[in-house]
């Protein structure tokens, strides 16, 4: 059989379940510090979640790389004939 | 199983030149926006009705996001960062009408969109600061940082596009998954999540084109 083709299915699954896990954990340490940071100064509320949106855009932007490698080792791998 | 998201379905052939389906959404989608502002804004009155009100709220609310951003007038990013929004975010509420996927599920559309934002970003720069304090930016804060900048300059454009495409075609795909799983009402919940994202993801690139422009006229750190 051609191997090629389900060491692809595992290394995307490995890049999705592992790409997950860092970003996940980053976005959740970033909203506990800005829940954090708006408990202590409400008033400041608006500049902190549009600076929090923008960090977890930026984080998040990880694991979308994540997943259009894993969806580029499935539908468009050049490996496979 | 559905059918690739990386590649679009040719609709007809105009001439040689090949017409997807996203094409198709995105100038109906521009006809709908366009039309609809020119009768929307025909006829202003100092008192307004309950449309102006809103759209009122809209273009005000946007003014002021941009506002706290590059702290100084909004007026001349105005027609690039709101257009963006109005257009991402009806854009990525198009999956929800039958029939219809929404055209930033494709990597082309957000490709132009972000090389949009890359050439406004230059274009704003030059004409605020001069070609040559614009260019001496670049080797801020120390001349050993040029690379550097000059490479992040493409490497945000192209985070931009595969944020916005990685966010929707997930939507996109998911919805299509469950659906070809489990029929009536379960794909409610996740089309009620695509509405989220969509509307976060239309509001986070136009807030980043405007850090990205505001960067490049000084008003802000350069990012």
């Amino acid at each position: 059989m051609n191997y090629v083709e389900h060491v692809s299915i595992v290394a995307a699954a490995f890049a999705v379940s592992f790409g997950a896990l860092g970003p996940a954990l980053a976005e959740g340490r970033a909203v506990a510090a800005t829940m954090d940071a708006i408990a202590r100064q409400p008033e400041s509320a608006g500049v902190l979640s549009r600076t929090l949106f923008v960090g977890l855009a930026m984080i998040e932007t990880t694991a979308i790389y994540c997943l259009v490698i894993a969806l580029l080792l499935l539908f468009a791998n050049p490996y496979v004939r | 199983m559905t059918d690739s998201p990386l590649t679009v379905t040719t609709l007809f052939h105009f001439g040689p030149v090949p017409i997807t389906t996203p094409v198709v959404t995105t100038w109906g989608l521009m006809a709908v926006l366009a039309i609809g502002s020119a009768l929307a804004t025909r006829r202003l009155t100092l008192r307004p009705g309950a449309l102006q009100t809103a759209l009122e709220l809209l273009v005000c609310g946007i003014a002021e996001q941009i506002r706290a951003i590059i702290r100084s007038d909004p007026t001349p990013l105005m027609p690039l960062v709101g257009t963006l929004f109005i257009f991402l975010a009806t854009a990525n509420l198009l999956g929800l009408l039958p029939g219809l996927e929404p055209p930033t599920a494709h990597l082309e559309t957000t490709a132009a969109l972000a090389g949009i934002v890359f050439v406004a970003t230059h274009v704003y720069g030059v004409r605020s600061l001069g070609l040559k304090r614009y260019l001496a930016g670049f080797a801020q804060p120390v001349w050993i940082m040029l690379p550097l900048n000059i490479v992040s300059e493409f490497t945000r454009s192209i985070s931009l596009m595969v944020r916005l495409f990685g966010n929707l075609m997930s939507g996109v795909f998911i919805g299509a998954l469950v659906l070809s799983l489990a029929g009536l009402f379960v794909p409610i919940p996740f089309m009620a999540l695509d509405i989220l994202t969509g509307l976060v993801q239309a509001y986070i690139f136009a807030i980043l084109a405007a850090v990205f422009i505001g960067a490049a006229i000084g008003a802000t750190d350069r990012s």
